[in-house]
């Protein structure tokens, strides 16, 4: 009989992980002994794409330390879901403390860690976009150049999501937020603004900088678990849809995850000391409309007479960014 | 041991002795020499098991003492002036969260205008958030309270600043007596948290908590303030039986047993006023002073203990409540309440001005035959004040406020030959 | 008390000079308090520090403003800084340059002080000879010794290789003797040999 190899996709679900997949390619999150760092019962939204991501995010640093991680949150939908008064779904040791502190805190929990001779065990900071990129850009530039031993996640929802949809440096071009109100002709989150803080990261020449998204939630455990292997300063930026600031189907999170990468808005690579070591180069590419039709933060686009040329500029982004992280197959 | 060294040389000496295990710093006037000293000697090997962290920002720098202090570690920091205010919201939350980090505050002015001189505005702002604040009035008092203060802070799981005289202090070159480390071993033991980052006990630090509970957690902040009135004295007691000397505490009287007038501050500015008590206690009047060292918690029992026989008290004070008067007022008011004396504000020294004996003198004569204003300025130049009021009723365009009156100032004095 | 005040320009180590008069005063078992007239770090700004020495523990935190000793590092600020300003009647004044009284047209200033007040001497010319180097607040506490036998030259001398380590404290130190002795002549007094 002759044999054909079976490539599988979705390496992430539970039975399809710990049946058919070698043991070394398996998913944290199909082990039984998963440490669920991030467990059930949080608050947040039907579809939170942050609330998947951290779980595996979590739990892979877990995996890779020997249960030995202590996180420090920034104030945002993660600190907010997972510890409605009065409880908490962490089951690891955590702290928060304010919105623009997280990596300057966690620099203190190395630097504890350090001092008292707990080499094995680990810190990570983690934020939304506001906080990171934003009121946090700062205290994370200094956690970078020190290069503390911290692992930075970010997760990226495009905007200040707990307050209300506000507009953040992470907002793309065009988007409808509360502050970058969409109307009639050119509006939302205006073209030309925004940072890129996986570039910014990779600037300070860290260790580790890496993109990733919920789309591909094993090549996320992957990455975490890689940098947890690393010592210094690390960052990973995740894509985490959020249906109620995008104006989203929640069964939809991780299909605009995957097309966010697929259409080259989102580009996936990783990158060491400052320079790309690798990327994820799109197996089919698909034009950012398939993306932006289904989120309700760019209905102003389309409707009767669609904005042809807004979405042409939007189109334009995702093909330089094709382009100058070769992304191209 | 005895030493002629600077203030801030001193501090760090005896911060080191107390073994703290992450100093981070932002450079600020007049704090640098301190934290410097604390650097050079983590370098030199002088202060071991310790790291020593340079932070991008003031904000930065108490944020990683929190960090720190969370994870189980004993954590030192210092600033003043802009750069308290630059991490305002981290004092608030070391306060609320109950971490036990000790911070210098070397006293300087707060801008606008930018000034780096002394004056107690800086650690005012910041009086209401929950941490413990005590005020030096030597450099050998301000060493001894720093020990003082991490035994307090971890006893209670509450921070402390320590408020030390820009300039006046930190920058004065003086005797000091550093303890031994077997001494400072003696009264200070290791570092053992209340809470604790640990991955074989995980906790949750810093959760959102509702209306149904923040208030008892707030009430008990303050509970724990009102513990540290009775804690602050019974360690100011053990210090003395350790180090032999008298330090810290609530409150200290001078010469105030018969005292009709009594006048109370805070800081360096005691030991000038010393001088003036015993110069007019010579002369016959019965004149005392008061130094309050526990401004957080708030003394208000022990100060109308000492005050409530006087006719009259003088508050002089380093800071102003613009638009009011008096910081240190109000509350030497509320512990006087119900009593009949009179009571008088003199603000003094904003900025770095001098405070003079001679000047001190006379306000206080004054106060004798209750001819002082409630409110007073002390050495304010009204000449220049009033010819600014005119500018700007001269014209509306007439310039910025600093600009007019340096220029006036200028014209004043001679011109200096090159 | 004993109240020293110290003008001289950024850069040339007049907080030094008035560190090390408060270290010599401790070395004799005194109290002793220095402390600038703070301000930002300028080159070439006029600059004043100030020491106090008590045989106890010292109080006064304001500025010194009636001097007993002015000591003037920079004679260049003779015509324009109020050096003179609140200088007791029976207080000293000590200015660093080789020229005379006279020359400095300090001699009618001089005749309001008691004889041997007022001096000069040439703190800068020594320092070059000794250390190699224009810095002359070593020599000047060397002078001041000679003028006021307070702090007592040994004292200074210690002061002076508690501050300079090794082989810049000798040069220093030995500067500061032979400020000492310029000045013993001038004032026509023998000289002790540290």
């Amino acid at each position: 009989m002759k044999l054909q190899p079976v490539k599988f996709y979705q390496k992430q679900t539970f039975t399809v992980g710990n049946r058919l997949v070698a043991g070394h390619a398996r998913a944290v999150q199909a082990n039984m002994r998963r440490t669920n760092s991030l467990n059930s019962g949080h608050r947040a939204c039907q579809g939170c794409g942050e609330a998947l991501g951290a779980r595996y995010a979590i739990d892979a640093a877990m995996q890779a330390t020997g249960n030995r991680v202590i996180a420090v949150n920034a104030t945002g939908c993660l600190e907010v879901f997972s510890t409605p008064y009065p409880e908490t779904s962490w089951q690891i040791p955590w702290i928060h403390s304010l919105f623009g502190n997280a990596a300057a805190v966690a620099s203190g929990v190395a630097a504890a860690l350090r001092v008292k001779g707990r080499k094995g065990d680990r810190v990570i900071a983690q934020g939304g976009d506001g906080g990171t990129m934003d009121i946090g850009f700062g205290c994370l530039s200094g956690m970078f150049e020190r290069n503390d031993d911290v692992l930075y996640i970010c997760y990226d929802n495009e905007a200040y999501m707990n307050t209300g949809v506000q507009r953040s440096s992470a907002t793309p071009a065009a988007a409808h937020t509360a502050t970058t109100p969409a109307a009639r002709g050119r509006s939302g989150n205006v073209f030309g603004t925004g940072k890129n803080l996986p570039l910014i990261a990779m600037a300070h020449e860290i260790p580790y900088v890496a993109t990733a998204s919920i789309a591909n939630l094993r090549d996320l455990e992957v990455k975490v678990m890689y940098a947890m292997s690393l010592r210094g300063a690390r960052y990973i930026h995740i894509s985490v849809p959020c249906p109620l600031g995008w104006g989203s189907l929640p069964a939809d999170t991780i299909k605009l995850a995957r097309l966010a990468v697929e259409s080259g808005l989102f580009p996936l690579f990783e990158a060491e000391n400052g320079e790309i070591t690798g990327r994820y180069q799109l197996r089919h590419r698909v034009p950012v409309t398939e993306y932006l039709k289904l989120q309700k933060r760019y209905a102003h686009l389309f409707g009767d007479t669609p904005d042809l040329r807004t979405i042409g500029e939007i189109q334009a982004i995702a093909d330089r960014n094709i382009r100058r992280f070769g992304l191209a197959a | 041991m005895l030493k002629q060294v600077e203030g801030s040389r001193a501090l760090a000496e005896a911060i080191a002795l107390c073994r703290p295990e992450v100093v981070c710093a932002y450079p600020i006037t007049p704090q640098t020499h301190i934290v410097e000293g604390l650097g050079e000697m983590v370098r030199s090997g002088e202060l071991a098991g310790c790291e020593f962290i340079n932070v991008e920002s003031e904000f930065a720098a108490l944020s990683v003492a929190i960090g720190a202090s969370a994870a189980g570690a004993r954590s030192y920091t210092a600033t003043a002036s802009q750069g308290i205010l630059f991490m305002a919201e981290a004092v608030y939350n070391a306060a609320g969260l109950g971490l036990p980090i000790v911070m210098t505050i070397a006293n300087r002015a707060i801008g606008a205008p930018i000034n780096i001189w002394n004056d107690q505005s800086d650690s005012m702002a910041l009086r209401d958030a929950g941490w413990i604040q005590l005020y030096a009035e030597t450099n050998q008092e301000a060493v001894d309270l720093h020990i003082q203060a991490f035994r307090l802070a971890e006893a209670l799981s509450c921070p402390v600043m320590v408020c030390v005289d820009g300039f006046i202090l930190t920058h004065a070159y003086e005797r000091v007596d550093i303890p031994t480390r077997a001494q400072v071993d003696a009264y200070l033991p290791p570092f053992e948290p209340v809470q604790v980052l640990d991955c074989d006990d995980p906790v949750s630090i810093g959760a959102m908590v509702g209306p149904e509970a923040f208030f008892e957690v707030r009430y008990l902040q303050h509970h724990k303030q009102l513990r540290a009135l009775e804690l602050i004295p019974d360690l100011a007691r053990e210090f003395e039986r350790v180090f032999g000397r008298k330090s810290g505490g609530l409150i200290r009287s001078y010469r105030c047993e018969d005292a009709e007038t009594i006048v109370v501050s805070l800081g360096s500015v005691l030991g000038t006023v010393k001088e003036v008590v015993d110069d007019m206690r010579a002369a016959g009047a019965d004149i005392g002073a008061v130094s309050i060292c526990s401004f957080r918690p708030f003394p208000l029992a022990e100060l109308r203990a000492a005050l409530k026989d006087a006719k009259r008290v003088v508050v002089l004070e380093k800071c102003l409540a613009v638009g009011v008067g008096g910081i240190v007022s109000s509350s030497v008011r509320k512990a006087l309440s119900g009593l009949p004396l009179a009571g008088y504000t003199v603000i003094a020294g904003l900025g770095g001005r001098p405070i003079t004996q001679r000047s001190l003198q006379e306000v206080f004569e004054r106060a004798f035959r209750d001819e002082l204003e409630q409110l007073t300025f002390l050495d304010l130049n009204w000449d220049i004040v009033n010819r600014e009021l005119a500018r700007g009723r001269g014209q509306r365009r007439s310039g910025p406020t600093a600009e007019n009156i340096l220029r006036d100032l200028g014209r004043a004095t001679p011109v200096e030959a090159t | 008390m004993f109240q020293i005040r110290i003008h001289g320009r950024g850069g040339q180590g007049v907080v030094s000079a008035a560190e090390m008069l408060a270290h010599a005063a401790f070395e004799e078992g005194r109290h002793a308090q220095a402390f600038p007239s703070f301000g930002s770090e300028r080159m070439g700004a006029p600059v004043v520090a100030f020491c106090r020495i008590d045989s106890e523990e010292i109080r006064l935190r304001e500025p010194v403003m009636e001097p007993d000793v002015v000591i003037v590092q920079d004679p260049t600020l003779l015509g324009s800084i109020q050096v003179f300003s609140g200088l007791s009647p029976f207080g000293f004044f000590l200015v660093n340059s080789s020229r005379s009284l006279e020359e400095l047209g300090l001699a009618k200033f001089a005749r309001n002080y008691l004889q041997g007040h007022v001096c000069s001497v040439a703190a800068t010319e020594l320092a070059l000879a000794h250390i190699g180097r224009p810095l002359p607040n070593a020599a000047l506490l060397g002078g001041l010794s000679g003028m006021t036998a307070r702090p007592a030259l040994t004292s200074v001398l210690a002061a002076i290789r508690h501050k300079f380590a090794g082989k810049v404290g000798e040069a220093n130190a030995a500067a500061a003797q032979a400020a000492y002795e310029s000045v013993m002549r001038s004032l026509g007094r023998e000289t002790q040999h540290a």
